[in-house]
């Protein structure tokens, strides 16, 4: 008979309670993002869509963040590169594509709003808009609501380091924390708002130190180690669960990508420093751990890459095929009375 | 019938919400134990509990905000703000938060908030106790906004806003708080949204008004009819959407029109109900479009003599009154 060895070290995941078929899906989710995102600036590029915006370098914080939560059941208030995010709990590339392509069958804004500007009910992804961190009350609303219905849910809201020193921000925290709501509050550091770097933003070392101000606690996580994030918010939402209140999660990564399609970054900083950056990418350290502990193979890979680019081909071609909008759509649903 | 005041007029209809439905609750600062700083919200935190009278910290953008994300989940919120001076706080949350959430999610999400606000002076409230902040919401599609002047209207408009679908600004004038009593009916009744009302008729000439100056004009009006000048007086009630048919109809009986506001005239509500009487009726008109509202200042000060000078009064629109109707 063959026996397993009993020295054979549990991995890290076992270790945090995730199967092998779950961390596989989420670098699944993490690389369709990254293929959907390539896409979308290739698109751009090529003039078939008006504007990206990217979330390169930030999918295994997102990941991480999103495999903690609930898939339609909890409350999700992403911001503009949370691709992978929604991606995690449940948006489609086909509906992506409709977004960033602002056709009528978007279910996002029905090709409104810009590409980002996540929002569905079937998936409880909240509607959001551009001004950074008005979500951040909107999530302290949601979680009140929980609290005041006795309701197992908890809330997810994300946002930039630099939209951190938003009043919305801090007022929401504050109320959060003073009612001690079921809230995670992930702030996405990726070390940049625009060309303004984090020293310019903020004069804290930490933007988790804010947390303090507000009373709960403020965790700082290595955003591109994806286990390391669903750990710490693992642990967040079983706080918020038990009545413990907020926590503010801040995930320290790069963006890799120009702040949008309309952004020269190498009039802000080096190639040099881009690239270091590149070498620190999320996706492949992922990858190589998951090799380590033979979830991924070569056959297994193959076959996904090949899966990924299938459904990236096939939304491509569905929405950029699909309908716009009529002209005349622009006067729907200003109010809920359409006579008036 | 009950004979009662403007503010327990208020106070009425969100216990009367309160009442009927669960997912009604109201928010603000003071709101809970001490009952609002003029007494709006008395009494609703010992029969409803802290939760549906919730005192929040002081801090006007996330008192939308938090009434906003719960509107959004199916809530029925009332965000008080404790002066309208104190609104601008809140303003992105109103106007690109709110105002905004249905359209641009294809009608997806709904916003069903009330925001009401104690605005306008002739309190000695100073710049910052006594704006109306009408004109910095009015144009905004997506938003409602009604400014009652009796307590029927108060009651009646209030119970439709919290049983509206979309967000409704509610400015209650603080002046008329005590100072306005009147009937209101011991059954369940609304004031529909976007009806404005006749409070008086005559046919020499038409004033558009809402707010306190609707009480300057009607007191203005009996004087003038001993004069033997009978005044049309049209209520908008609500600001937006604006009745624009009770607007025409109105101007069209007496040919002349006075609009009357407290707020400042550059870029008022007034001038709007001009723009359209002057797209619609222009060659119907006996004299030019009048308007006698707040002087273009920043806001009203403190002083006895100033305060007085800048609110508009019986005196001063019986005044405007009369020479429009000699004109
Ligand atoms: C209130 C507001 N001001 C300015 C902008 C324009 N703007 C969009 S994104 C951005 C930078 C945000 O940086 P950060 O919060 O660090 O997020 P990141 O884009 O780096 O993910 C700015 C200034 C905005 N959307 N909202
Ligand atoms: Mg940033």
């Amino acid at each position: 008979m063959n026996h397993k060895s009993s020295a054979v070290e549990t991995t890290r995941h076992e270790q945090l309670g995730l199967t092998d078929a779950q961390v596989l899906e989420m670098y699944r989710t993490m690389l369709l993002s990254r293929r959907f995102d390539e896409r979308g600036l290739l698109l751009q590029r090529s003039g078939k869509i008006n504007f990206h915006v990217s979330g390169i370098g930030q999918e295994a914080a997102q990941v991480g963040s999103a495999f903690a939560f609930r898939k339609q059941h909890d409350y999700f208030l992403p911001y503009y590169r949370d691709y992978a995010f929604v991606l995690a709990v449940g948006m489609t590339v086909r509906e992506l594509m409709l977004s960033i392509f602002a056709k009528a069958e978007d279910p996002n804004s029905a090709g409104r709003q810009m590409p980002g500007h996540f929002g569905s009910k079937r998936l409880n992804i909240v509607t959001g808009s551009s001004p950074v961190t008005t979500q951040v009350p909107h999530a302290a609303g949601i979680a009140l609501v929980a609290k005041m219905k006795k309701q197992d849910i908890v809330t997810y809201a994300s946002f930039g380091d630099g939209s951190s020193n938003q009043g919305d921000f801090h007022e929401g925290c504050n109320f959060a924390g003073v009612h001690k709501l079921p809230v995670v509050f992930v702030c996405e550091n990726n070390q940049y708002a625009i060309s303004v770097p984090y020293s310019k933003q903020v004069a804290c070392e930490s933007i988790a130190d804010r947390a303090v101000g507000y009373g709960f606690p403020g965790v700082r996580v290595d955003g591109n180690d994806p286990l390391e994030v669903y750990r710490v918010t693992k642990e967040a939402h079983e706080r918020a669960r038990r009545g413990e209140g907020p926590t503010l999660i801040e995930t320290v990564t790069y963006r890799i990508s120009p702040h949008s399609t309309s952004d020269n970054d190498l009039a802000y900083r080096t190639k040099e420093e881009v690239d270091y950056h590149k070498g620190r990418d999320p996706i492949p350290r992922f990858r190589e751990y998951l090799y380590a502990c033979g979830v991924l193979s070569e056959s297994v890979e193959t076959d996904m890459e090949a899966e990924l680019a299938g459904i990236i081909k096939e939304a491509t071609t569905y929405a950029d095929q699909a309908p716009f909008p009529q002209p005349e759509d622009t006067l729907k649903y200003v109010y809920g009375d359409e006579s008036i | 019938m009950t004979t009662i005041s403007y503010i327990d007029a208020i106070n009425a209809a969100m216990q009367e919400e309160l009442q009927r439905d669960e997912n009604v609750f109201v928010l603000g600062e003071d709101v809970g134990v001490k009952g609002g700083v003029f007494g709006t919200t008395k009494g609703l935190m010992e029969q409803f509990g802290e939760e549906r009278a919730l005192d929040t910290p002081l801090a006007e953008s996330a008192i939308a905000g938090v009434a906003i994300g719960a509107a959004m989940v199916g809530m029925r919120p009332i965000a008080e703000m404790q002066y309208s001076d104190f609104m601008l706080p809140a303003t992105n949350q109103i106007i690109s938060e709110a105002a905004k959430i249905r359209y641009r999610s294809n009608n997806d999400w709904q916003c069903p908030i009330v925001i009401r606000a104690p605005f306008g002076g002739g309190i000695f409230g100073g710049l910052y106790h006594s704006q109306c902040p009408e004109s910095i919401f009015f144009g905004t599609p997506g938003l409602k906004i009604v400014a009652p002047s009796t307590p029927y209207d108060a009651k009646g408009l209030l119970l439709a806003a919290i049983r509206d679908e979309d967000p409704v600004l509610y400015f209650e004038h603080k002046k008329c708080y005590r100072s306005v009593t009147g009937e209101v009916p011991d059954e369940d009744y609304i004031v529909p949204i976007g009806k404005a009302d006749v409070k008086r008729e005559g046919d020499d000439i038409t004033v558009i008004t809402y707010g306190l100056t609707v009480h300057f004009a009607l007191q203005a009006a009996e004087e003038l009819a001993k004069e033997g000048i009978e005044a049309h007086i049209v209520d908008l009630r609500t600001l937006q959407p604006l009745d624009k048919e009770a607007i025409l109809e109105s101007v069209r009986r007496t040919g002349k029109v006075l609009i009357l506001h407290e707020d400042n005239k550059t870029g008022g509500v007034g001038a709007e109900v001009s723009a359209i009487i002057s797209e619609e009726l222009l060659f119907e008109l006996d004299a030019p479009i009048a308007r006698l509202c707040g002087y273009d200042v920043p806001a009203m000060p403190i002083s006895p003599p100033l305060e007085k000078f800048y609110m508009l009064n019986k005196d001063k629109v019986m005044e405007a009154m009369r020479k429009l109707a000699l004109f």
